[in-house]
């Protein structure tokens, strides 16, 4: 009797694994974001995934679940340890930050924990003063961050986040020691900190940033990645003006799902989302709401976040 | 005038429907535990995705200001606040309720929050240039002293005396600083992985005003049998009417203080109901009635708390910048359409952006008539036995608290914190004072650290925290403030020692 339960249950794992591929998926989806409705994160990842009921995508509908709390620390918590690794549980990731604070400590994940499947959007960031600021350049701001060390206050939202490390590796790149300032709140606190000069510049998202410039409250000063921005074509890059800052500290968004996912279904995903993701009607609202777009296969994903992995590891360690 | 102009866009078939459909369904949403106005907006983003961009606006604007009136119900009738803007309607509005004037208290709200609500969109349509400036004056040493004059509201809210509120308070400061800390990146308090994220407001609303209440209605249960039936008074909405303008002083005082503070970003909404219920205690002739089913507390906490609603969207509209939660969500649901607000969406899309104002001043009456005509039938709730309110109140704290984010965690700790709010009912103590600590303390926290990060860096922390205008004059409202409550509490101890010593 024990030997046909066993074969039983080994016939309907193999039953299963073979099916899954096919068959998946046959319910709708949830995917979950670690930031709160309406945030930047949430709103790009419903537009990204509005398409996915159609019949060339998945077949099947998402549904975006919000987690929010502690910087995204909260989410992904739950991802790493609670979330069911079967394929109906994607989750939203944001690098650098989880992975900023994976080496950080104190939460229950790194990227050994998630398997990528693709990336959608990276979002650079880009340096910011008020309209009526006397800094026209990232020269102006390296000149007076040297003549007076730490009185530089620049706005960002949180620490370990993208704002920040772009910060220090202006301060790495140009030998300076800005006053950076997390603000609580988000992008749009540290934002609000700049329009009113509060502080002497910011560090904020490009979309964000961009936003702010239409409506004539900022400046953009530079930008932290490794070409221009097709939204700010006339804004030079750090490294063009002589800061050697790359691109980590873009905030890469993308979908990935728990270790243990079956590799049938991952390959799926792998497969159908980086497609799903081109498709043109996302393409239309996302450039709309000002979002930048890049989508990136599972492998180049995979790479990107060991390279991450390694910049942020020598970054943090003095800190 | 512009705004004119583009009324007849509200009042297109598709865009009425949306408009009373939004209102209506704003309502139950709003009446729903644990469903705050933030998470009915977001809910409601995506079916914005067919339509236009002013119809996505009409539903949004509409959903946005009748979830806030709706929270009135459930505070009244079920003594859950829907969010923290409803606390302070609790305090009186659930004793009118409990005597069986659930149908005034409730009729009362509803007139009061149109009123409101329509001052502060008007505000809104007028003086959108004036008041972004004001919204932006505010940086971190003003929220600090801000949030310290909220602290000393703490001692006179709602307490049996100025000790137990200033220690509910504390216990509130306390619970504000499990979690994450965004600012330093330290761990503080956090034993189980729920905490992780701090405590959540509303369920924390929740647990601290429904739980003790059901526990109490439980243990009832047992003696008398649950036989204890309200007869529940019909009111005339005339009538209603009528004690609204005799109590102008409620009204204009929430009303002023509601607008005033729902346009400073980032302390906005949640406290402005408590503060105009505070204020008009502190100016009314009738003070000792508060707290026992009088009618000014509900008038100027949900005029405050609708009163709110147009100016928090000042710094949205005009500058980008998201000055509150539910703003942060209506950003996303412009954006989803691709307008940027700022000058682009007057300058650009008159249509939307009018459009979107006007259905909110329409939503605010439409959201009155609707709520009056089932406040009579509402009310009856009151009637329901004990023992049977006592199970229902139970299932939608926990649905309520779960529905949150989805996550159990949240349920132990509205269950924990209301378990504990039960036995501290015992000795005296409140919830309101502990509720507006939880709120005050990451306030007051995030701001002084911020500011005394740009201070280090440039004139010190003396100068920054205790020199310019804004800064003295709120120093003087917060002495002003302390003065009073002692000046109070010396009173009251002499008259109380005179009674005793007569007696």
């Amino acid at each position: 009797m024990k030997r046909m339960i066993a074969w039983a249950a080994l016939a309907l794992m193999s039953l299963t694994g073979a099916a899954l591929a096919e068959e998946y998926p046959e319910r709708p989806i949830m995917m979950m974001v670690s930031y709160g409705a309406g945030g930047a994160t949430d709103f790009q990842a419903r537009i990204v995934t509005m398409t996915s009921g159609n019949e060339d995508a998945l077949g099947m509908p998402i549904a975006i679940i919000n987690k929010p709390g502690a910087g995204g620390r909260v989410g992904w918590n739950w991802f790493a340890t609670q979330a069911d690794p079967d394929g109906y549980t994607l989750a939203a990731y944001n690098v650098p930050h989880f992975i900023a604070q994976s080496i950080k400590g104190g939460v229950e994940y790194s990227t050994d924990s998630f398997e990528p499947i693709a990336n959608w959007g990276a979002d650079p960031a880009v340096f910011v003063v008020g309209a009526d600021s006397e800094f026209n350049s990232m020269e102006d701001i390296v000149a007076y961050a040297k003549e007076n060390p730490g009185k530089l206050t620049v706005s960002g939202a949180g620490l370990f986040v993208g704002h920040h490390i772009a910060a220090l590796q202006i301060d790495k790149a140009a030998g300076t020691k800005m006053a950076y300032i997390p603000t609580k709140g988000g992008g749009a606190a540290a934002m609000k900190a700049v329009i009113a000069g509060e502080v002497l510049g910011g560090i904020n998202n490009l979309s964000d940033a961009f936003r702010a410039q239409e409506a004539g409250n900022v400046k953009i000063l530079g930008v932290a990645d490794l070409e221009r921005s097709t939204f700010l074509p006339d804004v030079p890059t750090m490294k063009e003006q002589g800061l050697d800052v790359d691109n980590s500290s873009v905030n890469f968004r993308g979908v990935m799902v728990p270790k243990g996912t079956p590799p049938e279904v991952i390959e799926k995903l792998a497969a159908t989302v980086p497609e799903m993701f081109a498709n043109s009607r996302v393409a239309k609202k996302m450039e709309a709401g000002g979002s930048p777009m890049h989508i990136m296969t599972r492998d180049e994903v995979i790479e990107m976040w060991a390279q991450r992995q390694q910049t942020l590891n020598e970054l943090l360690a003095g800190l | 005038m512009e705004f004119i102009y583009y009324f007849g866009d509200v009042f297109t078939p598709l865009s009425f429907m949306l408009l009373l459909g939004g209102t209506i369904g704003g309502l139950i949403l709003g009446a729903t535990p644990g469903l705050s106005p933030t998470m009915a907006v977001a809910l409601l983003i995506p079916f914005t995705f067919q339509l236009e961009a002013a119809q996505g606006l009409i539903l949004l604007g509409a959903a946005y200001t009748s979830t806030v009136a709706g929270g009135a119900v459930s505070a009244i009738l079920l003594k859950i606040p829907g969010a923290p803007a409803n606390i302070a309607t609790t305090l009186d509005g659930h004793t009118m309720a409990k005597k069986g004037e659930g149908a005034r208290a409730l009729q009362l709200s509803f007139l009061a929050s149109a009123v409101g609500g329509i001052f502060g969109v008007l505000l809104l349509i007028f003086l959108t240039p004036v008041l972004a400036q004001w919204a932006l004056a505010f940086g971190p040493s003003h929220l600090f002293w801000l949030a310290i004059l909220g602290v000393t509201v703490i001692g006179t809210l709602d307490s049996a005396s100025v000790v137990k509120g200033l220690l509910s308070g504390c216990i509130g400061l306390w619970l504000a600083t499990i979690g994450f800390d965004d600012i330093m990146g330290a761990q503080r308090f956090i034993f189980h992985p729920a905490l992780g994220g701090g405590i959540n407001i509303i369920a924390a609303l929740i647990g601290l005003f429904a739980i003790p209440q059901v526990l109490t209605m439980f243990a009832k249960g047992r003696q008398t049998d649950g036989a204890e039936v309200i007869e529940v008074q019909r009111h005339s909405i005339l009538a209603a009417f009528r004690e609204l303008f005799s109590r102008t002083r409620a009204l204009s005082i929430g009303t002023l203080t509601g607008s005033i503070i729902g346009l400073i970003p980032g302390v906005g909404g949640q406290i402005a109901g408590l503060v105009a219920y505070d204020q008009t205690k502190k100016f009314s002739s009738e003070k000792e009635k508060f707290g026992t089913g009088h009618s000014e507390g509900v008038i100027a906490a949900e005029s405050a708390n609708n009163a709110m609603v147009g100016p928090s969207l000042v710094p949205l509209l005009t500058l980008s910048i998201p000055g509150s939660p539910t703003a942060a969500v209506l950003l996303g649901g412009l954006l989803i359409h691709g307008i940027f607000p700022g000058s682009d969406l007057f300058d650009n899309h008159p249509d939307v952006a009018w459009t979107f104002i006007n259905s909110m001043l329409i939503g605010q009456v439409l959201m009155c008539i609707f709520g009056l005509y089932v406040a009579g039938l509402a009310a009856r709730v009151a009637q329901v036995p004990q023992s049977v309110m006592a199970a229902i109140v139970l299932a939608l704290s926990v649905f309520g608290a779960y529905s949150v984010q989805g996550s159990m965690g949240d349920v132990y700790v509205m269950a924990c914190l209301g378990i504990g709010m039960f036995f501290l009912e015992r000795f005296g103590f409140s919830a309101a004072p502990l509720v507006l600590g939880l709120i005050l303390g990451p306030i007051a926290e995030a701001n002084f650290i911020q500011g005394g990060m740009i201070a280090d860096a440039t004139v010190g922390k003396a100068l920054y925290f205790l020199t310019g205008g804004l800064n003295l004059l709120l120093i003087a409202v917060v002495l002003a403030s302390i003065a009073y409550s002692v000046w109070m509490e010396l009173r009251h101890r002499r008259y109380t020692t005179k009674e005793e010593a007569q007696a």
